[in-house]
């Protein structure tokens, strides 16, 4: 489980995260979702020890990652797996050297265990004959694909997406909705996303937390969410303009 | 409790304190920033490919200009100190008078200027761009250590091929030098050859070469610092080039002068 413990981060004198509270269960898919520039990308950043915070803790099974730094750190990384908002593939390397990166230099795989993996996830992901291509010479979508095949690849613990369908067209935004879907039934990681895409988030997620101005004002199963009385997670679901008064 | 405004009269002072602080946390980062590189360097794992791809894109890529303005520089120095030497009837002097001011002084600055130029900008927006895309986040999160993988490597390169880019220099001068004073000017072959053996020793050619070696460590620490601590977009890579290419050069030519002085 994690589990964030009030919360706070500020840059300069912009208050992002203001004593945020949450839980995410094992094994679970919970969505973020909020405005933008609400602080949802900073709160990931602080799960997988990007960004130290200025008070509170980050709880991952227990153990308060929070202050960790160097090697027991990585450890905790170890145990993640991360899909960046743009991919964040590496763009002097093949699609299929990018998903082979972190089995050759985190885990350390002979040549041969690396290939079959790499397969297996380009596979998983549905992707065939992209190997020898570099992230430029193909679609968004397929790039956010070999970003997910990176990140699973390592069969991690506990797997972040940072805005995984930002971009992409409407069938795309599904497709890999339902690719994450169908991995995560498969594979059973623990997973948390941060995300806009509503209403379609509500068909994969376990848990929806709605944050806003720096705290998460409501959080619980999609259904709930959905039938909110709050007003601002009314308004922000319904996508109401900014002063608009819900029903 | 609100902070209390301060006194007009006190905030041009507080402005100083505020950019001194600032100004020695930045200095701190970067003397920090070459601590961890050094740290990376010495402890395994040692990334033997990335230190090969560093070489062809610093030093192989830049061998083209290297021999151009080496060429160049000696040619200008064979033709404008001819023209003076020639006054005092003292033109016998040319090849140890390009040789040395190469050997000692230009061959190392201008050839670290050129790479600068070259691959120092490349390598600070080849970094800045990766950190803007999360390529550099995406190491860390790997559990990897990003320094090791982008900044080592660079730096290792920076030590390879600085002191072999200024000995092309050198040689290319010479013989722009050469082709100038003895094939274009009259002067005899085996003056300018002869009395450069006599004048130039190891010594001047052992300043060169620490001259280009720290030139190497100061270029490559210079551009992967303001790769790695880039702003924010395409105009943060742009400022991180510029001011990497700025900064490489002014401490070439002001690490030059001590140099200078201590190795005289």
């Amino acid at each position: 489980m994690i589990k964030v413990e009030g919360l706070v981060k500020s840059f300069g004198r912009q208050a992002v995260l203001r004593g945020l509270d949450l839980e995410v269960a094992t094994g679970s898919i919970t969505v973020i979702i909020g405005r933008s520039g609400g602080g949802k990308s900073v709160l990931l950043r602080h799960l997988i020890g990007l960004l130290s915070p200025d008070g509170g803790r980050v709880l991952v099974d227990g153990a308060e990652i929070t202050g960790l730094r160097g090697r027991a750190l990585d450890e905790v990384r170890r145990r993640y797996g991360v899909v960046f908002q743009g991919g964040a593939l590496f763009d002097s390397m093949t699609c299929a050297h990018n998903v082979a990166f972190p089995l050759r230099e985190k885990l350390r795989l002979p040549g041969a265990e690396v290939a079959r993996r790499v397969e297996a996830a380009l596979a998983q992901v549905g992707l065939e004959g992209v190997e020898r291509k570099y992230p430029a010479e193909v679609s968004g979508g397929m790039r956010k694909r070999v970003a997910i095949a990176r990140a699973l690849v390592t069969e991690p613990e506990i797997v972040f997406f940072d805005e995984p369908t930002t971009g992409l067209d409407p069938i795309l935004v599904n497709t890999i909705h339902h690719l994450i879907l169908n991995l995560h039934r498969k594979l059973r990681f623990t997973a948390v996303m941060v995300s806009h895409e509503i209403p379609e988030i509500f068909e994969i997620a376990d848990t929806v937390a709605v944050l806003h101005e720096g705290r998460i004002v409501e959080v619980g199963p999609p259904a709930a969410i959905q039938a909110s009385t709050n007003r601002v997670v009314r308004q922000f679901i319904r996508g109401e303009p900014e002063g608009a008064e819900g029903s | 409790m609100t902070e209390q405004p301060l006194p007009l009269a006190l905030r041009p002072l507080d402005a100083i304190g505020r950019w001194a602080i600032a100004s020695v946390e930045a200095l701190g980062r970067f003397g920090t920033f070459l601590g961890e590189a050094v740290g990376v360097i010495l402890t395994p794992p040692f990334k033997f490919w990335a230190l090969i791809d560093r070489i062809n894109f610093i030093g192989y890529r830049s061998l083209l200009i290297i021999l151009l303005t080496g060429g160049f520089t000696g040619m200008v120095l064979g033709l404008q100190v001819y023209l003076t030497l020639v006054r005092f009837g003292s033109e016998a002097f040319l090849g140890p008078a390009v040789a040395l001011s190469l050997i000692r002084e230009l061959g190392p600055v201008l050839s670290a200027l050129m790479v600068t130029g070259r691959a120092g900008s490349a390598l600070t927006a080849e970094i800045g761009i990766m950190r803007i895309t999360e390529q550099i986040d995406a190491l860390t999160v790997m559990a990897l250590n990003p320094v090791r993988y982008l900044v080592a490597p660079s730096m290792l390169a920076g030590l390879v091929t600085f002191p072999l880019m200024t000995a092309l220099f050198d040689t290319v001068g010479i013989f722009g030098g050469y082709v100038v004073g003895v094939e274009l000017l009259g002067l005899s072959q085996g003056t300018y050859f002869g009395e450069m053996q006599t004048f130039v020793d190891m010594q001047d050619i052992m300043m060169g070469f620490w001259k280009s070696l720290s030139f190497g460590v100061i270029v490559t620490w210079v551009c992967t610092y303001k790769g790695f601590t880039v702003g924010h977009g395409a105009e943060g890579v742009a400022k991180a080039t510029t001011d990497a290419v700025v900064l490489s050069s002014v401490l070439i030519l002001v690490w030059d002068y001590f140099m200078g002085s201590v190795l005289r």
